[in-house]
């Protein structure tokens, strides 16, 4: 039933169908032990679909999958012991405070009577939740509910953990602190399989990423090399202290620069390459008597390497579920 | 994995007793609506109510049980925390089962409650044994019929609703209120085909209303009813999130 291996998932032509339409279509791709591999895509692109499979609350259509050495069909049973599950909903019981929501996961992870208090105690106090331990879920913010829902997640010391879009509704601040903790959570050993939509997030978190787009994988590869992808015109920002009015004509008059634009305080130079660029700026502040406050070469983001892979308009991306 | 299974029935079925046994639609439905009938039988003619106590006691059990179910698995279907149950280690028989074993509990609380209140105001006499065989299973085949009909729907609005079907079709047909052999033969026979008649009957029994019928008979029927409610609610669950 199990296989052993240096695959947290191995995936192999899975497929879902819903009416006859497919919501996944035989998609394939492996997430290596501890890395942290992100899913993403617009919505009903088969994120949440791939991963309702891969933890057992949905049957394929077609295909197989293995996490962490367990067949899906056959030993996901076996596997949910071994992994975490933070549903895109935090979805714990309202009426039990968040001390009694951990006590009650812990007991169908089979966690020892006498550790069950210790654990979740333990748990919320990395969540800095200590103090509110005895408030009802519902009395607790969005953000104290999606800390608590992770924290319901990891009770079991998983091997894998999924998280469904974990920063969808939550603060920037919010935001950031689980990013945080995500990382920590990697670095600590476990396996991390992340869906989102937010591209900057998959840049910042993840060390391979599968874009997925209407249930299939379009590309799969570090960020850093689906950034590369992008067919891209070299470009240098920069900010004069001061900026003279006639900056953008002056400079575009400059040897090697094609186009410029103004982006807030800074202007954008458009050219050959990027060390043509930085010499005609250097050359242009020389000349002008002018202080280089900022300067940067503008590389691909991972917007650009999304739009231009997937063809995909980014509004529709960014669209979160509801519509918002 | 049995004895994990088993242990997560229990810790559902404790979990729903502390979560969801004081809300609204448990209370209503579960509690309100049986007391308001029996009174209701009691104010129009105190001195034929012996007779209706067995059917009453029956009637509990089917609303009691069948509103428990609506309440645990309707609310955390709306809410998305039955998902949570289902991702953790344990089969989703156990979490069906941890659900309808919520419902029977509730029901045992309430019908005790009117059976000993029953007992005690009217000087009854009880056969306890013969009351506790074919109460338990009753109350296991209430709560799985709920379990049953309630995962068809993901409201509790709805779920009440729909329940309400079986739940008059049975308190007219299966001698709640008017006796089964007094029936005309058609309606008879479908009156034997709905379990709610063998709990009566057993009541009655339990209860010395009757002294004819077949307690065994009247057991062994409903521990029948038990898995033919449980096993396609279990497939209609998985199906639901297939």
């Amino acid at each position: 039933m199990k296989k052993d291996g240096a695959n947290a998932i191995s995936v192999s032509g899975l497929t879902k169908y819903y009416d006859g339409l497919a919501a996944v279509d035989s998609i394939d791709f492996e997430v290596k032990e501890g890395e942290v591999f992100g899913f993403l895509g617009p919505n009903g692109a088969g994120k949440t679909t791939t991963i309702r499979m891969l933890t057992g609350l949905s049957q394929p259509s077609d295909g197989t999958a293995q996490v962490l050495g367990y067949d899906i069909r056959t030993g996901i049973t076996f596997a949910k012991r071994e992994f975490g599950v933070v549903p895109e909903v935090s979805n714990l019981y309202d009426e039990l405070t968040a001390l009694e929501n951990l006590v009650f996961m812990a007991q169908l992870y089979r966690i020892p009577g006498d550790q069950k208090i210790k654990r979740a105690e333990e748990l919320l106090s990395t969540f800095g939740l200590s103090q509110r331990k005895d408030s009802r879920f519902s009395a607790l913010s969005r953000g104290m509910k999606r800390a608590l829902t992770i924290a319901a997640a990891l009770l079991h010391k998983p091997r894998l953990l999924f998280l469904d879009e974990p920063t969808v509704g939550l603060d920037v601040v919010n935001a950031r602190l689980l990013r945080s903790l995500i990382r920590e959570l990697n670095h600590q050993g476990a396996t991390i399989f992340l869906t989102t939509h937010y591209l900057e997030e998959a840049d910042f978190l993840c060390d391979r990423i599968a874009i997925l787009v209407r249930g299939s994988i379009v590309v799969l590869d570090t960020p850093d090399n689906l950034k590369q992808m992008v067919k891209w015109e070299p470009a240098c920002e920069v900010r004069f202290i001061p900026m003279p009015e006639k900056a953008i004509i002056e400079l575009g008059r400059q040897k090697g620069i094609h186009r410029i634009e103004k982006l807030g305080d800074n202007v954008r130079l458009y050219g050959e390459s990027v060390p043509l660029l930085t010499e005609a700026i250097f050359n242009y502040g020389s000349q002008k008597e002018l202080e280089i406050a900022f300067i940067n070469s503008v590389r691909p983001t991972m917007e650009d390497a999304f739009v231009q892979l997937t063809g995909v308009n980014l509004e529709a991306m960014l669209v979160e579920k509801g519509g918002r | 994995m049995w004895k994990d299974n088993l242990r997560s029935i229990y810790y559902i079925a404790l979990k729903d007793m502390r979560t969801y046994y004081l809300k609204a639609p448990a209370i209503s439905w579960g509690i309100v609506f049986p007391v308001a009938w029996i009174l209701a039988f009691y104010l129009r003619s105190p001195q034929d109510f012996k007779e209706l106590v067995p059917g009453l006691i029956a009637m509990t059990i089917l609303f009691s049980t069948t509103a428990m179910e609506a309440v645990v698995i309707n609310l955390e279907l709306r809410l998305g925390s039955l998902e949570r149950l289902l991702l953790a280690p344990i089969s989703l028989s156990a979490v069906l089962l941890g659900k309808i074993v919520g419902g029977v509990i509730f029901g045992f609380m309430m019908t005790a409650a009117i059976t000993v209140s029953s007992v005690l105001v009217l000087g009854l006499q009880v056969n306890i044994l013969h009351l506790v065989l074919i109460l338990i299973p009753s109350l296991f085949v209430f709560s799985s019929l709920g379990a049953l009909l309630c995962v068809l729907v993901k409201e509790v609005f709805e779920a009440q609703t729909l329940l309400n079907l079986p739940r008059f079709l049975m308190i007219f047909l299966c001698g709640v209120v008017y006796p089964v052999s007094a029936m005309p033969p058609v309606l008879k026979h479908l009156a034997y085909v709905l379990p709610l008649t063998y709990t009566v009957e057993g009541v009655q029994q339990s209860l010395g209303s009757v002294h004819s019928g077949n307690i065994i008979r009247d057991i062994l029927v409903l521990l029948a009813f038990i898995p033919i409610f449980i096993f396609p609610a279990a497939k209609l669950l998985a199906k639901k999130f297939a």
